[in-house]
């Protein structure tokens, strides 16, 4: 147990002798967050919206009004018809269509409900999500002023489409999408080079040739690393929910365990590539162009798997990231317990007892 | 007798910020000599070479090569100069014919010469057979006296070699050294750096720095007596122990 | 007593090109063993199969009584071991690197600091240095206290004298015998023919093959032709002069003069002189030498080379 923890202390003088790792480590998730960050929540101003409005009534006009009030938005016309709108987006005159239906104001009395459409050209995602936060926000206002006024209750549901991309997936994912690319960095690529260090340096022969035992060696080598990773995927959370106001819908707990989970995952897949390779410079290679740039194209972070073509999701299937990217995404964004991502969390258990498995098959006492 | 002085030194000083590594050292080389320049890791070897090699300029100082300056005449220096290293010579993953093309062609000679000069060196050193070989599946004796003979391959006037026979074996070590005088005999000046002393027995003169100076300069076997030491082995240690 | 390393007809290929032929050499206990051969020649696939790191396609070897595939375990806690490159920790210092090899070890600096004392003193002044930033010679002292933290029975060592100045060589081979005197077995590889006198024994190794295993007076007192070390201040020309003499075997440079091989017997170093004495040498003198180690490497390996 002495050698283990004096081993563990080395590794950790390692990292903390090494400015500059250590500078990739923690300066790089925090830059790429702050550069994600700032490139989605950029403000918007003045965007040109459409209004139709087939009701024009007191209430649909205390609306329009508050909307064009508030800064964000300048009217572009007042539509006529539902075939107006598919053509000013073509046309590329507005980013939105505000639509009322018939009657809003009696619904709205008669029946406590009624519904505004709003219609986003998404072919900007993240313009597009932006717009119709917005005003998805300017409408609850609204909601509230008039049930403040009188008590009965009344609702106006706001209905939202988006138009080219209608599922805006990978616009909230920076965050999760962040995780999980900084813990495949830090915990696959810092593993494996670490690991390929001491053979390129020649002291793995000196460590063979000791009654260390070689699994201990590399168990002591994870250790700081997971640690390093997790402190960055805290830190990764804390920062998007505090300065983006990312929400974390589910139970952190679930989502710190997930975060264990993938990080043991691609610590793993790091031992696997350090058992095949015996130099820095391949397992850094490996790491990235075989980990790092699969992992940013085809987990999700970016490009929907979904919409990917059939071969290139069947590569995305077999990517460890890709799975944690639903995990992450489903407890943070949508709020999901065990119950809706258990198969998921199956899938990376699989990973990780393979590439267990793997490394101890191909983990050798000796030299090659 | 043939007088010329290839390499002429005189009050080399280099210095990086406060610390000197080379300390106003002077000495001359003739044309033809085989000079080795010894002296212990830091001593200031390195240093030097690179001022001789047009690579670095010196804080103060003449220093000419093959009467070039080189302070003005760095550009001019490095086509006048071979160069070969035990730690990288020749690439690895190119053939034998590919290496010296490339060699030659960064050396400056034309298409024809280089076609002739492979053809004689590659009959020369017996690689007939392997001229297709990649060079990492020759023996390093090989590689060595490839590596040499390409670093001669533009008739240079005087050639830089580093450890050139560290860790070969006795016979293609003699082999090595026999091209070494071979190269001599005809004009062309032997410039070694070492610190296998038994390489330094085979120069016609040598130096010792000690310290960012010349702390002797002979004849091997004038110097051995001087000191009163068996080998260079034991000239060296007395030498740098004594500092 | 019995042997310290024993190898009985070892064989190892990589990808079918064999680096170690039918190898067989006994190391006694308390002895400098030295395995002489240049770059290439196997020297470093010997010692990782003695210190259990490689296995042999073919043979057996036991090290300190223990074999070196079914006990490898033991005889990685009874052995002592320093790689050809430097394989410390440059970025920990030199007292870290120290107190983490005795805790691998499971021993403590303390405990062996007499074993170590000699070495380590000279490095303890810098013992807050990383070690990257120690002279080459004060690294390898480092690395030699490092491998005998644990007092082992038998230290291993791939040449530790490659690309070192000649002061730091000669004080390592010092505390190479001052750890024979504390009954500790030595096997020691280099490239450095010299450093064969420094040894008790040697063997000399070629292309996988060993040439000789037997103590450098031995080696050279089987060397049985008539050596003449001939010199002039034109080296060249007189190698070219003396191989045209037909008493004479061969010529080749050896340092600032040229040593020759004659054929017969009954030729002698008046013969050369005689014979040269028309071909406008300048200092010309010739006397009969006793053969180096290296003039027996090359009698050897041209014997083994046919």
């Amino acid at each position: 147990m002495e050698r283990f923890l004096a081993f563990v202390k080395k590794e950790f003088i390692h990292i903390m002798r090494d400015k500059r790792s250590l500078i990739i480590l923690f300066g790089i998730p925090i830059a790429q967050i702050l550069i994600f960050g700032f490139a989605i929540t950029n403000e918007i101003k003045d965007a040109k919206i459409g209004i139709l409005d087939f009701s024009k009534d007191a209430t649909t006009e205390k609306i329009v009004n508050k909307l064009l009030s508030s800064g964000y938005y300048q009217l572009y016309s007042y539509l006529k018809d539902d075939g107006q709108i598919e053509q000013v987006f073509r046309e590329g005159k507005v980013k939105q269509v505000v639509v009322f239906q018939e009657k809003f104001e009696i619904n709205l009395k008669q029946t406590g409900k009624a519904s505004i459409q709003i219609i986003s050209d998404a072919s900007d995602p993240n313009t597009g999500n932006t717009l119709i936060n917005y005003t998805s926000a300017i409408i609850n206002d609204y909601n509230s002023e008039i049930n403040r006024n009188n008590l009965s209750g009344l609702r106006i549901i706001p209905e939202l489409r988006m138009r080219y991309n209608p599922e805006l997936k990978g616009v909230y994912l920076f965050i999760p999408g962040l995780i999980v690319i900084i813990l495949m960095l830090v915990s696959a690529m810092m593993t494996s080079i670490s690991i390929t260090k001491e053979k390129e340096l020649g002291s793995m022969e000196i460590l063979l040739v000791s009654p260390l035992k070689p699994i201990i060696v590399i168990i002591a080598k994870v250790i700081p690393y997971s640690l390093l990773s997790f402190v960055n995927a805290v830190s990764i959370l804390l920062l998007g929910k505090f300065v983006f106001e990312v929400p974390v819908h589910g139970s952190y707990f679930l989502l710190l365990g997930e975060v264990i989970l993938f990080i043991t995952t691609a610590l793993s897949f790091g031992i696997f590539i350090s058992t095949k390779t015996s130099s820095q410079q391949v397992a850094l290679m490996i790491s990235l162009v075989g980990l790092m740039l699969p992992t940013i194209l085809l987990s999700g972070f970016i490009f929907p798997v979904e919409n990917m073509p059939i071969p290139l999701q069947v590569i995305a299937n077999i990517m460890p990231a890709r799975w944690f990217l639903i995990i992450i995404r489903d407890i943070m964004l949508k709020g999901s317990d065990i119950t809706f991502i258990w198969k998921e969390t199956l899938v990376l258990f699989g990973f990780t007892a393979l590439f267990i498995g793997l490394s101890i098959k191909n983990f050798k006492v000796r030299l090659t | 007798m043939d007088e010329k002085w290839i390499v002429e030194v005189e009050g080399m000083t280099k210095k990086f910020g406060d610390f000197t590594a080379v300390d106003s050292i002077s000495f001359r080389v003739k044309k033809g000599e085989i000079f080795g320049f010894l002296g212990a890791n830091g001593a200031g070897k390195t240093t030097a070479i690179k001022i001789l090699c047009g690579l670095s300029r010196p804080t103060s100082g003449k220093v000419t090569v093959d009467g070039l300056n080189v302070y003005t005449q760095a550009e001019k220096i490095k086509e006048k100069i071979g160069y070969m290293s035990q730690k990288f010579s020749l690439y690895d993953d190119l053939n034998i014919e590919e290496n010296i093309r490339l060699f030659g062609g960064i050396y400056g000679l034309s298409n024809k010469e280089i076609k002739e000069k492979s053809e004689i060196l590659i009959n020369k050193l017996g690689l007939q057979d392997v001229r297709k070989e990649l060079l990492k599946s020759l023996p390093l004796g090989w590689k060595q006296k490839l590596a040499f003979s390409v670093a001669i391959i533009h008739d240079p006037s005087i050639v830089f070699l580093d450890e050139p026979t560290g860790g070969v074996d006795p016979i293609t070590r003699r082999q090595f050294w026999e091209m070494i005088y071979e190269a001599s005999s005809k004009g062309v000046t032997i410039f070694v750096t070492t610190h296998y002393m038994d390489e330094a027995e085979y120069c016609s003169r040598i130096s010792m720095m000690v310290d960012g100076r010349i702390a002797a300069m002979g004849k091997p076997s004038e110097l051995k007596k001087e000191l009163g030491v068996r080998n260079m082995d034991e000239f060296f240690v007395k030498l740098a122990r004594s500092k | 007593m019995k042997n310290a390393i024993e190898i009985y007809d070892i064989n190892k290929s990589y990808r079918n090109k064999p680096a170690l032929k039918n190898i067989n050499l006994h190391v006694e206990p308390g002895e400098i063993f030295g395995l002489i051969g240049p770059d290439g020649a196997g020297k470093t696939t010997l010692i990782r199969i003695l210190t259990t790191l490689l296995l042999a396609d073919s043979g057996t070897a036991t090290v300190n009584g223990c074999d070196i595939v079914k006990d490898y375990k033991h005889i990685r806690t009874s052995v002592g071991y320093m790689p050809g490159r430097f394989s410390l920790y440059q970025d920990l210092t030199v007292e870290e690197n120290m107190n983490l090899f005795a805790k691998i070890f499971g021993t403590t600096i303390a405990e062996n600091y007499s074993l170590v004392a000699d070495i380590y003193s000279q490095i303890e002044p810098f013992k807050n240095r990383q070690a990257g930033q120690l002279s080459g010679g004060m690294k390898q002292k480092l690395a030699l206290s490092c491998a005998l933290i644990h007092k082992p029975d038998i230290l291993f060592l791939d040449e530790p004298t490659t690309g070192v100045d000649p002061v730091s060589r000669k004080e390592l081979w010092d505390m190479l015998k001052k750890l024979k005197k504390e009954g500790i077995t030595v096997f020691v590889s280099t490239a450095y023919m010299d450093e064969a006198t420094l040894c008790d024994r040697v063997a000399l190794i070629q292309d996988g093959v060993l040439l000789s295993v037997d103590s450098v007076d031995g080696i050279i007192n089987s060397f049985r032709k008539k050596l003449i070390s001939v010199k002039s201040d034109d080296i060249y020309r007189l190698i070219g002069d003396l191989r045209k003499l037909d008493f004479v075997e061969k010529a080749y440079p050896f340092g600032d003069c040229v040593h020759t091989i004659l054929l017969d017997s009954e030729a002698d170093e008046n013969m050369i002189l005689d014979a040269l004495k028309n071909h406008n040498h300048i200092n010309l003198s010739a006397k009969q030498v006793i053969p180096t180690i290296e003039d027996c490497f090359i009698d050897l390996m041209e014997n083994h080379n046919g």
